[in-house]
């Protein structure tokens, strides 16, 4: 899991329960060039249908990613 | 395989009912529907029961013959089918498969589900168990989430509008505005729709179903003993039911429903007619990009033409093909485990003349698709004048 394209994304408003402290937040499904799809979270700036993503971090089994034009240095984790 | 008949129907109204539980509202749907074909529960051979998430929802576990003995039946199977919003299509699929295939003449399916005693984080939580809680829910997905992921890739792969989406909305607030028995009775104009409180981008409020109390049932009996129940049987020409992957990141493309294609090119082989024949139809609107992408899965238009075809009016009431015209789950209402049959109960009262203000030119050959989750299950039944 290192990078990706967004295949598809939302920003999620109604959270639940246990995300409502983040919302509003992004979700996306990234086509991984490794080969394989995965379902995580985007940080920084929002990441449109096409956009190249980068790997950030997992943290508690969920899987981060920024676009590539946001650098992970200047994201607030 | 021998033909099948619908010989009756019954149902409770859809809505928030903070006095009724899950047991009387299964029971009075149970009820309507022995009354319809002058059943006795003793003579009821088979029970199956469409239930979503009642463990969760309201604690109650075993409730196949909870339920089934408060209606008087007992001393049979008593059956609870758990496929997430699919689950009452999926025990009408498998009671239609019983009465087939000669295992039982009388069997009655019951599909329930007490949603509004939770409150809505909860509720949102227990519906998102229906999705893949490894990965896509964890992840902080949730229905609405999966079918926002959905629509925007549909909006980008065909060009389909927010307008397209909300044309449903504003279509089935409509029609559910005639329905009797919906929970949603108002009409709405496509400016509010698309100004509604933002749940998942693009999906405003107005793009879901609503959070819903209720029951529907149906009874089935070999066609050959129909008449012995009522003047107007409903032959179940075709039905099916397929699967797919749960987790929408496990779909090549999250367009389409693969098993809704299936289930669809299934039930139209077995009923021997082509979309084209289909007059009207219930369609599975969790969210209004579901009733656009049903539309194509089940061939009524190319992929990518839903939207288009749905803005243009196709679909409305006085449309060449009609869809929910008993409002859809947008304002019927959808209590998920309910929804299948209830999907049936509107299609047969549909071709038995009896849909009121909502009555239908052509109403002899009919579709229900009913759908799990975001696309794991799919049932489809094509009903028609016996």
């Amino acid at each position: 899991m290192n990078q990706g394209v967004v295949y598809t994304e939302t920003v999620v408003h109604s959270a639940p329960e246990a995300f409502l402290k983040d919302a509003p937040y992004q979700i996306a499904i990234i086509i991984l060039d490794t080969g394989g799809r995965v379902t995580a979270r985007i940080l920084g700036d929002r990441a449109a249908i096409g956009d190249r993503v980068t790997f950030l971090e997992s943290r508690d089994g969920i899987p981060y990613f920024s676009t590539i034009h946001n650098p992970p240095s200047t994201i607030q984790l | 395989m021998r033909p099948v008949a619908v010989i009756g129907v019954g149902r409770t109204p859809f809505g928030v009912f903070p006095d009724r539980d899950l047991r009387s509202l299964a029971v009075e749907a149970g009820r309507n529907c022995l009354e319809n074909a002058h059943l006795a529960p003793s003579q009821v051979e088979a029970f199956y029961l469409g239930n979503f998430a009642g463990p969760a929802f309201v604690g109650q576990n075993h409730l196949a013959p909870y339920v089934g003995a408060a209606l008087g039946v007992t001393g049979v199977p008593a059956t609870r089918i758990e496929a997430a919003c699919a689950s009452s299509g999926s025990a009408f699929f498998h009671a239609f498969s019983a009465v087939a295939a000669g295992l039982y003449d009388l069997v009655l399916v019951v599909g329930v589900e007490k949603m509004t005693s939770q409150p809505s984080p909860r509720v949102a939580e227990i519906l998102a168990s229906a999705g893949d809680l490894s990965g896509e829910i964890k992840a902080g997905a949730t229905f609405p989430a999966l079918f926002a992921m959905i629509a925007r890739r549909h909006m980008h792969q065909y060009g389909t509008r927010r307008e397209h989406l909300a044309a449903v909305a504003v279509k089935n607030h409509a029609n559910g505005a005639k329905n009797p028995y919906a929970q949603m009775r108002k009409l709405i104009t496509l400016e509010q729709a698309l100004a509604g409180k933002p749940i998942a981008e693009p999906l405003t409020l107005y793009d879901c179903s609503l959070v819903s109390d209720g029951a529907a049932a149906a009874l089935l009996a070999p066609l050959e003993r129909a008449s012995e129940f009522t003047d107007q049987p409903v032959r179940v020409a075709g039905v099916a039911q397929t699967s797919d992957h749960v987790a929408l990141d496990e779909k090549d493309d999250i367009t389409t429903f693969v098993a809704v294609k299936q289930a669809g090119q299934k039930a139209y082989r077995m009923a021997g007619v082509g979309p084209a024949e289909i007059e009207f139809a219930e369609l599975h609107d969790c969210f209004t990009i579901a009733e656009i992408i049903a539309l194509e899965d089940l061939g009524f238009v190319k992929p990518g033409e839903g939207g288009p075809y749905s803005a243009e009016g196709f679909t409305a009431l006085t449309g060449p093909k009609p869809v929910n015209a008993s409002g859809g789950l947008k304002a019927k209402g959808h209590p998920v485990g309910a929804t299948g049959v209830a999907q049936i109960c509107d299609v047969v009262m549909q071709i038995r003349g009896q849909a009121g203000q909502l009555q239908l030119p052509r109403h002899s050959l009919g579709l229900a698709q009913n759908l799990g989750g975001s696309g794991a299950t799919a049932v489809v039944t094509i009903l028609r004048a016996a």
